[in-house]
């Protein structure tokens, strides 16, 4: 496809709506395999493991935006920021969920427990925590509220969540020695951020 | 009357409270006989999903030579609890030669070559031997015995298994007096066995029991399970079953067994000993660095929505085996 073409579809006026529904695919096809009994012997297991992956991989897709929209001069790119970001929030509040759910029965002893116990859990749950923070200024106003400088400046701890879902997974990995998708997640990861300390530094006045 | 519920973990009803034996089969004829079309049709279709519930719980798969076995009139070898499903048991499996994901045995364990086999027995005997697959199977009188397995990951199966007890087999080779220890020794074949040589674990796989835990009569050496030869992904064509303990120290696919004065190092300890001791009793009271053990998720049974269940001190068999271990810190022990 040609690069006017996929801009001029980006800013197509049902352009959001359908990325919106695609983000949303991942949600119904676990609803609907839930419903149905097709998530295999171990079901709990299976959707906080699911929407752990669904959580980092809209975490790669949105951190991927801005480094495109850069590259390829499409400044159109950014109108599926937020969208996309809230799409993580989304993803995690779910897997915060099912752990409570599932794994806690709702006992909210016991996971604060859980949470003081295991660091795994401390840092997958701080995460959470700093991802809630973000979701909540995300709106419009909220950049007027606190200026702009100091809205971007909390906004760029999207990079710490990165770093602690990595090594909650990491950890969450660490019992089998089941590294290979946790380095693919790192190496995105990493490669994002290396591309923006590079961008910054190449783009300082002087 | 007390109200114990699944929470409370199993506890035996008082004898009246227990539905007769001709009681609960007549049921199951009934629904057959509804299932048949003897009711009215919209009766039948719940009940033919019944019939069909309550048989592929205890069925076997078909598509396996039938090896069936006495039910065992040992003290707790057989619980009442339901059957996990044939189906969960035989694609939900840890068994990391095959891969790290519990679909992958299923699908990669078809590999294996199960005949001819034989187990090596050797070590601290006065009669080491090896036995081939056939001397085995006709050592002892094959016995069905439905144990509990709770996996240290925190989930838990009931599944019937078919073998008879390990002690008869150690009689046979007449341990040593310093014997203390054995050991357990898995196939490791590469050629066979996709993801031996992964730096996930040391291979072969290999475990270990005290002498005193392998002569209990629970420890199993097992052959099948619901009536039929075991599946390649549950460790066929011979494995453990020490119901106990965690799964993991349930060493599938055996090889060699192996008598010692020392404690044998274990796949499990050797990797994280912090994580993993010698023993690994079930205990709800030692978790896990990385998760507690105080609960367990009966796979196919405690749905999504069931809260999960108490796992219970040696797994509920404390009455039979929690001798062994008295006396002994069992935190430290772990």
């Amino acid at each position: 496809m040609k690069l006017p073409v996929f801009k001029a579809l980006l800013l197509h006026r049902f352009a959001k709506t359908i990325v919106f529904g695609l983000a949303l695919l991942p949600f119904c096809w676990l609803l609907l395999a839930a419903m149905t009994n097709r998530l295999g012997a171990n079901p709990a297991e299976f959707l906080l493991r699911a929407l752990g992956d669904w959580t980092l991989r809209f975490l790669c897709l949105v951190l991927t935006v801005t480094p495109l929209r850069i590259i390829s001069g499409t400044s159109a790119l950014a109108r599926f920021r937020r969208m996309l970001g809230l799409f993580v929030y989304f993803y995690a509040a779910l897997h915060m969920l099912s752990y409570s759910w599932f794994d806690m029965g709702f006992e909210f002893d016991d996971i604060a427990k859980d949470i003081a116990k295991r660091p795994f859990i401390l840092i997958g749950f701080s995460g959470f925590v700093l991802l809630t923070a973000l979701a909540l200024t995300s709106f419009n106003r909220a950049i007027k509220l606190m200026g702009a400088k100091r809205w971007q400046r909390l906004h760029r701890l999207v990079y710490l969540v990165a770093g602690l879902a990595i090594l909650h997974f990491f950890w969450m990995r660490a019992g089998k020695n089941n590294f290979t998708e946790v380095y693919v997640y790192g190496a995105i990861l990493g490669t994002l951020l290396l591309w923006r300390g590079w961008h910054r530094v190449k783009n300082k006045p002087g | 009357m007390s109200i114990n519920s699944s929470r409370n973990g199993f506890a035996h009803p008082s004898p009246g409270e227990i539905t007769p034996r001709h009681v609960y089969e007549e049921r199951r004829d009934l629904i057959k006989l509804m299932a048949a079309g003897a009711a009215g049709a919209a009766l039948a279709s719940w009940a033919s999903r019944e019939a069909l519930a309550q048989g592929a719980a205890g069925a076997r798969s078909g598509k396996l030579a039938a090896l069936p076995g006495a039910r065992s009139s040992l003290a707790g070898a057989v619980t009442m609890e339901k059957l996990t499903d044939y189906k969960d048991a035989s694609s939900y499996n840890n068994f990391y030669e095959f891969g790290t994901d519990k679909a992958d045995p299923a699908s990669n364990a078809q590999s294996l070559q199960t005949s001819p086999w034989s187990v090596e027995v050797e070590g601290l005997v006065r009669k080491p031997a090896r036995y081939t697959l056939e001397d085995l199977l006709k050592l002892s009188a094959q016995e069905e015995r439905i144990y509990r397995l709770r996996c240290v990951e925190g989930w838990s199966m009931v599944i019937p298994w078919v073998g008879y007890s390990l002690s008869e087999l150690i009689k046979r080779v007449e341990p040593l007096g310093n014997a203390k220890f054995v050991e357990f020794v898995t196939l490791a074949d590469p050629k066979t066995m996709p993801f031996v040589g992964t730096r996930v674990l040391d291979w072969p796989y290999a475990e270990g029991l005290r002498m005193d835990e392998a002569m209990h009569p629970l420890t199993l050496l097992t052959f099948g399970m619901y009536g039929e030869i075991l599946p390649k992904q549950n460790g066929a064509p011979v494995r453990l079953v020490v119901p106990w303990k965690y799964g993991f120290k349930s060493a599938k696919s055996l090889v060699k067994i192996r008598f010692t004065e020392k404690q044998p190092g274990t796949a499990w300890n050797k990797a994280a000993s912090n994580e993993y001791g010698f023993f690994s009793n079930v205990n709800p009271n030692v978790d896990h660095p990385r998760w507690s053990q105080a609960s367990e998720r009966r796979i196919g049974e405690d749905g999504l929505l069931s809260r999960k269940r108490k796992t219970l001190m040696f797994n509920g068999y404390e009455a039979q085996v929690g001798q062994l271990y008295a006396g002994m810190d069992l935190k430290k022990n772990f």
